[in-house]
């Protein structure tokens, strides 16, 4: 089997395939042709049962476990994905695939609308977070593979598997939500919007017309800057900060980035603009505004996993204060509800919402043994 | 089995092959995994500790951290065959309601507990005049998780007043069973099988 998956180009790195059928979009409208760029580790066994679904979040891509290609750096999630880690290619086969929506090869709006024969930019339909799982399920059937043994994410990945379990049950045996939450609040809408509005007053937005030009990386960067404050914990801010100055002795009475913090944020805005598009931005910052697991279920949030088999393991960290704690109390006692077979452990980590990317060797214990105890 | 704390292997004996069970206060999920591994029950577990839920859910266990005070609420009316509450009742901030949530959301619930009125603590706050610091109780007052000790006098006095029903209660003195006569003098531990009336 492992040598035929060798032979089979399906799988392998840095790999995309085009849907064959359109995407039912929770708008209400079909959209073709859908690419969807995507990555394997390990191989699939005989019986298709070792199936691992990784699903990114918000500015996150397919290079879970290799080097991307722009940084050159290595996956985001080394820690939880590889050798000897409990996400094993030696035991799984590992798909991660780039949302759609997305600029890593997945169609987004820097992608040719064939029929203008110019990047859709604006034009790109409107979608949601149940719309990338639809996009990710056909790519599954593309892949040949029927059922998942495990859907794994956190943050915005974490909303992904939570929608997999709610609009495929029978095709997600596990799923491991980490970090994440099931409807964006009041305040994650607001720190959105902020981002959205800075890229948009950038003029070089131009109504997200500036492909072939220069992009508003002004905007972005800012849009990045704000929400990378959330990402991190006030605690973890002044500990690894706290007033310090940049490079300097005394403050320049000018506004230099004259505090190591400033410095650190322009720095993260400014090396952003250069592995991701501003409209792929605003689009999936849309769909995770617009994500509310209990909406089409008269608010009920049990309703949606009704008699589901999966199994649920949700990890959150007291410092996160974009998803807290509560958020996953509130998933948890909705499966509960509806007689799921559920874990949940809130991890103590001073590096607040980043903390699931972070060295944390309980929290791979924990999924550790809890794919173990679902391979059995 | 054998290696059971001895109130949790009463339990285990006693629990019916098959049957959907809460553990309360599961800590790193033993008596789940024994009942799982040998009686083929569905255990569900609430634990409080980050470190022992961590250690039940690498055991395959699904337990949920949280909290017997606060988190017992939210389980609906009968949703098990039985809720376990094992050396925990003494640690709760309102040890009657916890009560009452055990047999509102288990058709029946075990509760086991270390007995305040055993002898050996009687003399020890009558001739040493100060908080007993035992084998089983180990703790000094001002640094103990059991903020309510109890006796089996006292427990019974209290499923009277709660209505609720004695199905089974088994005593031990160190490892080993001990008659019910004079156990609130006698008995270190005692495990009660419980019903709502």
């Amino acid at each position: 089997m492992a040598l035929r998956m060798q032979e089979d180009t399906r799988f392998g790195l840095d790999r995309k395939a085009r849907l064959l059928g359109p995407v039912r979009l929770d708008s209400g409208a079909e959209f073709a042709p859908v690419d969807i760029a995507y990555e394997t580790y390990g191989a699939l066994n005989a019986d298709k049962s070792n199936a691992i679904l990784i699903c990114h979040a918000l500015t996150g891509d397919q290079y879970v476990a290799s080097t991307h290609p722009v940084t050159g750096k290595d996956g985001w999630w080394t820690r939880m994905v590889g050798p000897g880690k409990p996400i094993d290619p030696a035991r799984h086969c590992i798909i991660s695939i780039n949302v759609m929506g997305s600029c890593m090869g997945s169609s987004g709006p820097a992608s040719i609308d064939p029929i203008t024969g110019a990047a859709y930019a604006m034009g790109f339909p409107v979608i949601t977070i149940p719309d990338m799982v639809r996009a990710q399920a056909l790519l599954l059937d593309h892949l040949g593979i029927e059922t998942l043994e495990a859907v794994v994410g956190g943050s915005m990945g974490g909303m992904q598997a939570l929608s997999w379990a709610a609009l495929y049950p029978e095709r997600v045996k596990s799923a491991v939500v980490i970090a994440s939450t099931a409807r964006h609040s009041a305040q994650n809408i607001a720190f959105h919007e902020v981002g959205r509005q800075a890229i948009m007053a950038d003029p070089r937005w131009n109504n997200g017309a500036y492909y072939g030009h220069e992009a508003p990386s002004s905007g972005l960067a800012v849009a990045r800057m704000a929400a990378h404050i959330t990402y991190l914990s006030e605690a973890g801010l002044t500990e690894k900060f706290g007033r310090r100055l940049q490079n300097r002795d005394a403050k320049s009475f000018g506004f230099d980035a004259d505090f190591q913090v400033e410095s650190y944020l322009r720095y993260q805005g400014l090396s952003f603009v250069d592995r991701f598009d501003a409209n792929s931005y605003l689009y999936i910052t849309r769909a995770m505004d617009y994500f509310d697991l209990a909406e089409p279920h008269d608010g009920i949030l049990a309703r949606a996993f009704a008699g589901t088999k999966t199994r649920f393991c949700l990890i959150s960290f007291d410092s996160d204060w974009l998803y807290p704690t509560a958020e996953s109390r509130r998933i948890v006692h909705a499966l509960n509800a509806a007689g799921a077979a559920v874990s949940f452990v809130e991890l103590s980590s001073p590096f607040g919402h980043d903390a699931f990317l972070l060295e944390a060797p309980e929290m791979n214990r924990i999924v550790d043994g809890f794919l173990r105890a679902g391979e059995q | 089995m054998s290696a059971l704390r001895p109130d949790l292997a009463i339990i285990a004996r006693e629990v019916r092959a098959g049957a959907r069970v809460l553990d309360v206060g599961c800590g790193d999920g033993q008596l789940m995994a024994a009942l799982r591994d040998t009686k083929n029950v569905d255990a569900r577990g609430l634990e409080l500790n980050a470190h022992d839920v961590a250690t039940s859910v690498s055991r395959g266990l699904s337990v949920i951290q949280g909290d017997a005070d606060t988190d017992l609420a939210e389980y609906p009316d009968g949703s098990f065959d039985y809720a376990i509450l094992s050396q925990t009742l003494q640690t709760t901030k309102r040890p009657d309601l916890v009560l009452d949530h055990l047999v509102r959301i288990g058709r029946e619930a075990f509760v086991s507990f270390p007995n305040f009125a055993q002898w050996r603590i009687r003399f020890a706050h009558m001739f040493g005049g100060r908080m007993p610091v035992t084998k089983q109780l180990p703790h000094l007052w001002y640094d103990t998780p059991n903020i309510h000790h109890v006796t089996i006098d006292d427990f019974r006095s209290l499923l009277h007043d709660r209505n609720i029903e004695i199905e089974g209660q088994w005593f031990l003195s160190g490892n080993k069973p001990r008659a019910d006569r004079f156990a609130n003098l006698l008995a270190q531990h005692a495990v009660f099988k419980l019903r709502r009336k």
